[in-house]
């Protein structure tokens, strides 16, 4: 009796710990552990006003849900491209950069300091996704037609991305004085938790819906696993790579909008620098093979609020901004060899040891 | 069917990129007739982003400059600093300018080897990196060409360049902590904002606070990060102050936009800030719009950082052309601080980049 309980038990650690979304749970849990060990004030929140006089919650953990919002958002397309196509797209900064500039152009007008804003918002939001949806058009052309490797497709947007971006607004740095379009990246009047949380899980629920009732999912795993088994049974890999591109670029198009509204400006050079990086780190810490195949969303989605978690944690601590980098480098280095055959081989015969002796007791 | 959706879809996608490509090669007057795919691989070959201002060849008579800066878009300043040396350098002034920018050193470097074998008579440097311009420079000489350093200074003998034409980022930095030792606080509890580490600006505006604070018992940093002069690095770094509850009365960030990300993560917290408030701002670089947030009583100090270096690198030119000698090499612009109680619209107008 007891025999079978322990079993079942340790079949459901056993499940739990080959389930993707371990990985993800499990680092967050560590982190979460490590700042309630050093100091618990990391999950105060307080209900203040801010200098509108509107209510916001604030604390560490709203600011992790506020920061890694987009980083989230960024996620979901980056999935997608990662496992349709195998590789990673690293001109997403510079692609929020060319959408964050539309957006402010159709804002802003000519003038760089207008005092009312020159067309609706969602107007502007609508051009600058279809402004991104082009570019992760082109991404997608050269991946899916042309069968470049993605890293180095995406390249050329990568150096060339913030030159474009500078010219779509001829070098200057508009400012929008309007307060509605700060609401997207701060809060609603009245409404206490951070807008981007609201968009971002906005996002979520589409992208759960499309995977549930279309079969995107099932094709761009298929594709991802083998293409050209997926061509024999009628799908059209190329179609389904050139796709995940241009969902990607709907993304990147919505992570600028809360990114140019954060600030109500823009700095071509500097905005969501190095962010690529950060979305290719929530993807595999989310445990999806960077080479492609089989994922799961919502383990790269938790592995976007983990790095925002880190980072907001480094930043507690008064970690040197600049050496942030090499904390996640050895996340990174830490994942890498954890999912390395080499690992999983050695690891897999000490559970099976463990389990024989378990049974020979 | 499906298959000429798409075609139909990328055919307008292109046709979209070559109109897009085609306004704003108008705009800045280059590559005459280039498709999409041709501009993006240029830039994706030669980062460095060399672009010939004047298209036609030089003439006898006009003198050949090679400009590197750091690229445009990196902030404000250098956006204004730019348009005043492409103002300046031009045909009508008897130049014949080339310029290339880039943020990093190794890339500079290469403009520079290009501008040598190029044969221009002068070569303008704003280095992105203090260290690694020797043997360049050297190779200048040896090819008579005379250097003439803006902006910022490099770690050389001074031997190699003509002249070296600074803001003095050690004086910007004294000039704001005595207006800041001027507002007689009791206590400063300070939020010092850095910009990237080891540039001159960063050496420059930190090494005045920090011998201020080590001698003063009552001036405290809170935090000292650097946001490599990213306005929403910034505000992830005061946030992070305002979470933990400690308090603050003075936020020192070393330019104007990651004074405004600063400024950002307060108003969210219901900090007031300005003239007569609870937290004093001081930014540097006296952005037009940051010299407004003085005049509105939003921030209180904006140090100038004078972007406007063409005529003295002019007046350089002109005197060793006419045979003159420079007789101090190292020439250090005017500057001055601006205060939002003393400040008036005309020196937004005036001052502002």
């Amino acid at each position: 009796m007891s025999n079978t309980k322990k079993m079942s038990i340790s079949d459901i650690f056993g499940k739990l710990f080959r389930n993707q979304i371990f990985v993800p749970i499990a680092a967050m849990l560590i982190l979460l552990i490590f700042n309630l060990i050093a100091d618990p004030s990391f999950f105060r929140i307080t209900l203040g006003y801010n200098s509108a006089g509107n209510p916001v919650l604030s604390g560490y953990l709203m600011t992790v849900l506020d920061c890694g919002s987009e980083l989230a958002i960024l996620a979901i397309g980056m999935t997608l491209v990662t496992a349709a196509s195998g590789g990673q797209d690293i001109s997403v900064g510079a692609g929020i950069a060319i959408a964050g500039s539309a957006l402010l152009r159709v804002l802003c007008g000519n003038n760089t300091r207008p005092e009312t804003l020159n067309a609706p918002i969602i107007v502007a939001f609508l051009v600058s996704v279809l402004v991104a949806m082009c570019f992760g058009a082109f991404n997608g052309c050269l991946v899916a037609f042309f069968k470049i490797q993605p890293m180095v497709a995406t390249l050329i947007l990568y150096t060339a991305g913030r030159s474009i971006a500078a010219w779509i607004n001829n070098n200057e740095l508009p400012i929008v004085s309007d307060a509605t379009f700060s609401y997207i990246g701060g809060f609603i009047p009245g409404i206490p938790i951070p807008t981007p949380f609201f968009i971002a899980a906005a996002c979520l629920l589409i992208i759960a819906l499309v995977l549930k009732f279309t079969n995107l999912g099932l094709y761009t795993q298929a594709v991802g696993i083998n293409e050209s088994s997926s061509r024999l049974n009628g799908l059209n890999p190329t179609f389904i790579k050139w796709l995940s591109f241009v969902i990607l670029g709907i993304c990147v198009a919505v992570a600028a909008l809360i990114k140019v509204s954060r600030l109500s400006s823009i700095n071509y050079s500097v905005i969501a620098k190095d962010i690529e990086m950060d979305a290719i780190l929530a993807v595999a810490l989310g445990g999806n093979a960077l080479s492609g195949g089989k994922f799961n969303m919502w383990a790269s989605v938790m592995g976007a609020f983990v790095i925002q978690l880190l980072t907001t944690t480094l930043y507690k601590f008064n970690v040197q901004s600049d050496a942030l980098p090499a904390y996640k480098a050895v996340v990174v280095i830490l994942l890498v060899v954890f999912s390395s055959p080499v690992v999983r081989e050695k690891m897999a015969q000490i559970s099976k040891k463990m389990k024989s002796r378990k049974e020979a007791a | 069917m499906k298959k000429k959706v798409l075609a139909m879809l990328l055919a307008s996608a292109m046709v979209f990129g070559l109109t897009a490509c085609g306004s704003s090669a108008a705009d800045t007057a280059e590559a005459p007739a280039a498709t999409e795919e041709a501009a993006t691989e240029e830039t994706a070959e030669a980062p460095a982003a060399e672009e010939t201002a004047e298209a036609p060849a030089a003439s006898g008579d006009l003198i050949k400059v090679g400009i590197i800066n750091n690229d445009p878009n990196e902030s404000g300043y250098r956006t204004a600093n730019d348009k005043d040396l492409k103002a300046t350098f031009c045909e009508a002034n008897g130049y014949d300018a080339s310029f290339a920018y880039s943020l990093k050193n190794d890339e500079q470097i290469t403009a520079a080897q290009k501008f040598i074998q190029d044969g221009v008579d002068y070569l303008l440097l704003s280095a992105a990196d203090t260290s690694g311009w020797d043997s360049v420079l050297k190779d200048a000489q040896d090819a008579g060409i005379r250097v003439i350093l803006f902006d910022r200074t490099i770690d050389a003998d001074p031997s190699l360049y003509e002249a070296s034409i600074v803001s003095d980022m050690a004086f910007e930095g004294e000039n704001t902590v005595k207006w800041l030792e001027s507002q007689g606080l009791d206590e400063y509890n300070i939020i010092h904002i850095q910009g990237v580490m080891g540039s001159a600006a960063q050496k420059g505006r930190s090494g005045a606070l920090d011998a201020k604070v080590a001698e003063n018992d009552n001036w405290n940093i809170v935090t000292q990060q650097t946001a490599e002069w990213n306005a929403e690095t910034a505000q992830q770094i005061v946030q992070s102050v305002i979470d933990a509850g400690t308090p603050f009365n003075v936020i020192y960030a070393e330019n104007d936009d990651m004074a405004k990300g600063a400024v950002a993560a307060l108003d969210k917290a219901n900090i007031s800030h300005g003239v007569g408030k609870d937290v004093i701002i001081i930014g540097f670089d006296c952005n037009k719009w940051a010299l407004q947030e003085l005049l509105d009583q939003n921030w209180n100090f904006d140090q100038q950082c004078n972007p406007f270096q063409s005529s003295y690198i002019n007046d350089v030119i002109q005197t060793l052309e006419s045979g003159g000698t420079i007789a101090e090499k190292t020439i250090v612009m005017d500057e001055k601080g601006f205060d939002a109680t003393t400040i008036t619209a005309e020196d937004v107008e005036k001052y502002g980049i």
